[in-house]
């Protein structure tokens, strides 16, 4: 199914455009006020208009030169708004962005190098175009589902470090993988902050220069390795219910868009390709397939949330969405016993046959899960 | 439309006139010596032949007949899905995308200038690159006939593979409900091929296993040198060429059933060579286990290679002598195999050998006829059957319209 990029989608703003990106409302691609020609040749940089209207605003670039050029959209510190790269001798292209009243520049680089050739614009009056509110609904949720997750973290992750603390290796065992779940459900906003998985989710090989190894895989190897625990396992213990009590007062203040939850959704899936499926994460664990349920179950919570809009923009994504979803819960379901609880078999246990099915169900379900991020922002034909 | 249609051309698109090019060429391979002497050296194809597109299109698949490029990536596929729609959109879309990666584009949109948000749809790892005489070649597997209701549709030719006498063969290296033949003159070109059809293949097939090839061991222009196998002996000097309309229709092309009319069958075996001990064999026992001299490649007694071997001069047990069609009822196929090296194995021996790949019109009589015959083969010393498939190659795409797999799947053709 192709996308097609209609006129009022936001490009690449993301970041510094947080509270208009996602948008897909219609209604204005018609307006000239909003659509700006940039003439780009080898010697100029050409615009149409010097002022327009803040909001959404539509590039429509035409590279008369005899090089490849790129055209930017910057703030007034050099910061990018949007850009185009690429774009060869003789072609259009078109750039949209949403953006508040201020001044911006407009260069040109033919050749690709240098500052580029620059226009002052700016953008007045105006209002930002409104985001669908079924998406602000969407991420209203999305951030309170991520903050359930880690109100019911902390209580399991505090059980586990109780019994690091108290020396009892079998309670320890038993109050791992449980003490994982809100956190591997949600772990594309935890990792959004940057600086708490490193402490709480990192495994050995994953470690920089220097960096010391804390959290829940250093305690897994002592458990399930080393088969003590030492008095700084205890302190790490302690660590970790502060990392997360971290994680925990912040998932509020996280920065999430409608792209950024179907795009943690696909990571979710990255996550149990590259980690679970492998084995790798939970290594002396084994306690792959409980991760592996996690993100699943995380990724499916960003996708039915999303939904609506996406079934409007493109439904035989959403069809085949729901189809995959329903086929890797249906294989997991076979590694556990009782379909309520997260007692799955232990991963040294599954052959490798059943894990290039599982391998399988992942590829056939993270395909079309990436292209949901486009879904909920354009309509395809 | 899309800025993508405009984007700066690169290479590869810039060749979308070499389709014309590639007509041209098939043409002329059909018709005769296309721009190769008898000097010419086809492990090395002009600038102009390796850059050449081959039409997608035609009465049989490309990548049987036509031209043996330099560089094979070859997958089987298994089939997840049990709704028969959705896997004939799957072909359809398989065959879409063909067409655009045989003719040197990149597939759907491109691998970029399209949506931020949205993935590329092509993975952008053969732009530039020229067409690269790609083929793609699409097999189905004898299990397939067991799914989607096809039993009856199930070719009697396509029988599945005896127990040969020496084999050893790894289930994961063996069959496939597909299978997709990627030949092209830069390996990039046939890997980016197989990696974007099985991109577009989730949800409704999996990878089974896949094989690299490197160096052609057969070629179909008998004109061009005859390549040499890992062994270092010439293999396949007396192939049936792309031009010997009489013996493809003989031994190649298939008449029937209904569906199967100018198809084919695919014997592909992944043989492991004995590298080492081989290498630590005396000339003379090397010659006599193949009955070919190692430098020229001329049939015991003979001076040449093209030569007619006098079989009887050969030991009993050599391999040209047994495998040859006098010594078969005939029996006769186009070879297009491959030599390959996946690195090596556990023990310090290189993991190398040759990917067999035979086309013929019946399994029956073509492969399982030669390989009962060569369970006395002196080479059987030397190598090791390690794995196997056969397939039911379906006619060629005709047009634009058509697709990969409608006679079989389509109920009114």
């Amino acid at each position: 199914m192709r996308a097609v990029r209609l006129s009022l989608v936001t490009a690449t703003a993301v970041a510094a455009l947080t509270a208009v990106t996602g948008c897909t409302e219609k209604g204005n691609s018609g307006d000239d006020d909003r659509v700006i020609d940039v003439t780009a040749t080898d010697s100029k940089c050409e615009v149409s208009k010097k002022e327009f209207p803040a909001g959404h605003v539509e590039l429509a670039i035409e590279n008369k030169g005899s090089k490849v050029t790129e055209v930017y959209v910057l703030f007034p510190d050099d910061r990018i708004v949007t850009e185009r790269e690429n774009i060869g001798p003789g072609t259009k292209h078109k750039v949209t962005a949403e953006v508040k009243a201020g001044d911006y520049t407009i260069a040109c680089k033919p050749g690709m190098k240098g500052d580029g050739i620059r226009q002052t614009v700016k953008a007045t009056g105006g209002t930002a175009a409104k985001r669908d509110p079924r998406l602000d609904s969407a991420v209203a949720a999305y951030r309170q589902y991520a903050q359930e997750q880690a109100d019911a973290t902390l209580p399991l992750a505090k059980t586990f470090a109780a019994a690091v603390k108290a020396g009892d290796v079998e309670a320890a065992k038993k109050a791992y993988a449980p003490s994982r779940i809100g956190w591997e459900r949600t772990e594309p906003v935890a990792e959004s902050f940057g600086d708490i998985d490193p402490k709480v989710d990192v495994r050995e090989d994953g470690l920089e220069d220097g960096q010391k190894w804390t959290g829940w895989h250093r305690l897994e190897k002592s458990l399930w390795q080393d088969k003590k625990i030492t008095a700084a396992d205890k302190t790490l213990a302690d660590q970790l219910i502060t990392d997360l009590t971290d994680w925990q007062q912040r998932v509020g203040k996280a920065d999430i868009t409608p792209t950024s939850m179907a795009n943690g959704a696909k990571e979710l899936l990255d996550e149990v390709a590259t980690g679970k499926v492998t084995g790798e994460e939970e290594r002396y664990s084994h306690t792959d397939l409980v991760d592996f349920k996690a993100n699943v179950e995380g990724a499916e919570k960003s996708y039915e949330l999303l939904k609506p809009v996406a079934k409007e923009n493109n439904a035989a994504l959403v069809t085949e969405l729901d189809k995959q979803f329903a086929a890797i819960d249906t294989l997991l379901d076979k590694y556990r016993a009782d379909k309520t609880s997260y007692d799955f078999t232990s991963y040294d246990k599954v052959g490798d046959a059943d894990r290039k099915q599982l391998s399988d169900g992942v590829n056939a379900l993270a395909e079309p899960l990436s292209k949901l991020a486009a879904a909920v922002v354009t309509k395809s034909s | 439309m899309t800025d993508t249609d405009k984007a700066p051309a690169p290479s590869r698109r810039a060749l979308i006139g070499w389709g014309g090019a590639g007509l041209a060429l098939g043409a002329a391979a059909a018709g005769g010596a296309v721009a190769l002497t008898r000097e010419g050296d086809d492990l090395q194809p002009t600038a102009a032949e390796a850059g050449a597109a081959v039409d997608f299109h035609g009465t049989h698949q490309a990548g049987i007949a036509t031209p043996v490029q330099d560089r094979l990536h070859f997958a089987a596929f298994d089939v997840t899905t049990e709704d028969r729609a959705e896997f004939v959109q799957m072909l359809k879309d398989w065959t879409a995308a063909a067409r655009r990666m045989t003719a040197g584009k990149a597939v759907g949109e491109g691998a970029y200038g399209g949506l931020a948000e949205a993935p590329p749809d092509d993975t952008g790892e053969a732009l530039g690159l020229k067409p690269s005489r790609l083929t793609l070649t699409l097999g189905f597997g004898p299990s397939l006939f067991e799914k989607f209701d096809l039993a009856g549709q199930r070719p009697e030719a396509l029988v599945d593979l005896p127990q040969f006498a020496g084999d050893n063969l790894d289930k994961n290296r063996s069959g496939g409900d597909l299978c997709v033949q990627a030949c092209a003159d830069d390996p990039q070109v046939a890997v980016h091929a197989i990696r974007n059809l099985a991109r577009i293949g989730f949800g409704k097939v999996v990878i089974k296993w896949s094989q690299l090839g490197f160096g052609k061991t057969s070629s179909t222009t008998p004109d061009a040198q005859t390549p040499r196998n890992l062994m270092g002996f010439k293999d396949g000097t007396r192939n049936i060429a792309g031009t010997e309309t009489d013996r493809l229709q003989k031994f190649v092309w298939a008449e029937g059933p209904g569906w199967m009319k100018g198809g084919s069958y695919l014997v592909a075996r992944r043989i492991r060579m004995h590298i080492e001990t081989w290498d630590r064999t005396s000339l003379q026992e090397q010659e006599d286990v193949f009955g070919r001299d190692k430098g020229e490649g001329a049939p015991v007694g003979k001076a040449k290679e093209r030569d007619k071997p006098f079989l009887p001069a050969m030991k009993p047990d050599a391999h040209v002598r047994l495998a040859h069609p006098d010594s078969n009822g005939g029996a006769t196929i186009l070879r297009r195999g491959y030599s390959f090296t996946d690195g090596t194995d556990g023990l310090g021996r290189l993991d190398a050998g040759l990917f067999f790949l035979a086309y013929m019109k019946d399994v029956r009589e073509g492969f399982i006829r030669i390989q009962r015959h060569l369970a006395t083969d002196a080479l059987n010393e030397y190598i090791q059957h390690v794995g196997s498939a056969v397939f039911a190659v379906p006619p060629g795409v005709r047009d634009k319209d058509d697709w990969w797999g409608r006679t079989l799947f389509s109920k009114e053709a």
